[in-house]
C-alpha cells in the first residue's frame, strides 16, 4: 500500500477524520428541549421498544455501573486496554522489522 | 449494535446463541491455528482483537446528532479471514455485557452474530471481491472496515425487526424504522472506520510485510525502505 514512508498520505487521512468528525459536530441538529446531545442509538433503540412496542426486559444485567461517572471510567478501562495491547503489537512488529533489516535481506 | 439485556423474547435469544455458537467454537480454533503459526501472526492477531477492543469502547458523534460505535472488526477479518473475529468480537461484547450492562448475557447471542460473524463475514466479501477485479489494497481494507460496520447495524435492524414487527406494516415496517434509527448515523461512522483502516494497515505494510504476504492481503513484498 504505502511502498514508502508517505507521510503526507498518513497526515491527509488522519486530517480528513478530523474534518468529518468537525463537519459532524458542526452540522447536527441541536438536540431538543430537555434531551441528551448525540445520544446513543443503542439507547434510543431500547427507548422506542419501551414506548412503541411495550418491551419489558426479562432478565436484567447482573452489574451495572450505576452512576454515569463509573460507567465513563469502565469505558475508558476498556479503550486503555484495547490501545495497550495494540500499542504493544504494533511495538513489538515495528521492532522486530527494524532488527531483521539491520541483520540483512535473508 | 449492542440490544440491551433482557430486550430479546427468550425464544430469539435462544436461537441466536444456537446460530452463533459454531461459528465461535470454529473461530476459537482458528485463532489457536493462526497463533501457532509464528510470533509476528500472534502479534497482529493480538493488535486485531485490540483494535475492537479499543473501537468499539469509543462512542463517536454523527451527523444526525446522535452517537454510536465504530465495530473494527474488518481489520482481522481481512488480515486471517473472519472466523477469527468471531471469538475476538465475542470476548469485546462479553467484556461489556458483564462491566457496562451494555449488550447483555441474554442477548449476547444475537449481538455476537451481528457484530463478530455478519459484520466479518460481508466486509471480507467486499475485500474479496475487490482483490477480485484488482482493486488497490486501500481501497479494498476501507471498504471491507466500512462493510463490516454497516453490516453489522442491519443486522441488529433485522433482529429486532423479527422480535418486534410493525402492528400495522409486520416485519418490513419494522424493519425500516429500525434501519432509519441506526443507518443514518452509521453511514459516517462507516467512512471514518474505512479511513481508520487505511492508516492501520499501512503501518502493517511497512512493519509486518511479509506476514501480509503469506497471509494473502498484499500480492509482493513491497521494497524495504532505505533509512
Amino acid at each position: 500500500m504505502f511502498r514508502r514512508a508517505d507521510w503526507l498520505i498518513g497526515l491527509g487521512l488522519v486530517a480528513a477524520l478530523v474534518a468529518l468528525f468537525a463537519i459532524s459536530m458542526t452540522l447536527a441538529p441541536p438536540p431538543t428541549e430537555g434531551a441528551e446531545a448525540f445520544a446513543g442509538t443503542d439507547a434510543t433503540v431500547t427507548e422506542v421498544l419501551t414506548t412503541e412496542h411495550q418491551a419489558e426486559p426479562w432478565f436484567s444485567p447482573v452489574f451495572e455501573p450505576g452512576s454515569g461517572e463509573v460507567e465513563a471510567g469502565l469505558f475508558a478501562l476498556q479503550a486503555a486496554i484495547g490501545a495497550g495491547v495494540l500499542g504493544f503489537a504494533l511495538g513489538s512488529l515495528r521492532g522486530r522489522a527494524a532488527a531483521a533489516r539491520e541483520q540483512g535481506p535473508g | 449494535m449492542h440490544i440491551a439485556e433482557g430486550f430479546l423474547p427468550p425464544l430469539h435469544a435462544a436461537a441466536w446463541f444456537v446460530v452463533a455458537t459454531p461459528f465461535v467454537v470454529h473461530g476459537a480454533r482458528a485463532v489457536v491455528r493462526e497463533a501457532r503459526q509464528s510470533p509476528e501472526n500472534k502479534l497482529l492477531l493480538a493488535a486485531a482483537g485490540a483494535f475492537t477492543f479499543v473501537l468499539s469502547a469509543i462512542k463517536l458523534p454523527s451527523v444526525t446528532g446522535s452517537s454510536s460505535h465504530p465495530t473494527g472488526t474488518g481489520a482481522g477479518a481481512v488480515l486471517f479471514g473472519p472466523p477469527v473475529m468471531a471469538l475476538l468480537g465475542t470476548i469485546v461484547l462479553l467484556f461489556q455485557a458483564l462491566l457496562l450492562a451494555h449488550g447483555g448475557l441474554t442477548t449476547l447471542g444475537a449481538n455476537v452474530f451481528a457484530m463478530a460473524i455478519a459484520g466479518p463475514w460481508a466486509g471480507y466479501g467486499v475485500w474479496r471481491l475487490i482483490k477480485a477485479v484488482k482493486g488497490p489494497t486501500w481501497l479494498g481494507v476501507s471498504l471491507a472496515m466500512a462493510t463490516a460496520n454497516l453490516t453489522t447495524y442491519c443486522v441488529t435492524s433485522v433482529q429486532l425487526a423479527l422480535a418486534y414487527p410493525d402492528a400495522t406494516h409486520g416485519f418490513w415496517g419494522a424493519l425500516a424504522k429500525f434501519l432509519g434509527l441506526f443507518a443514518p448515523t452509521q453511514l459516517p461512522l462507516s467512512v471514518a472506520e474505512g479511513i481508520l483502516g487505511v492508516l492501520l494497515f499501512g503501518f502493517f505494510a511497512r512493519v509486518a510485510a511479509p506476514e501480509l504476504v503469506r497471509l494473502g492481503v498484499t500480492r509482493e513484498v513491497p521494497r524495504v525502505q532505505a533509512r
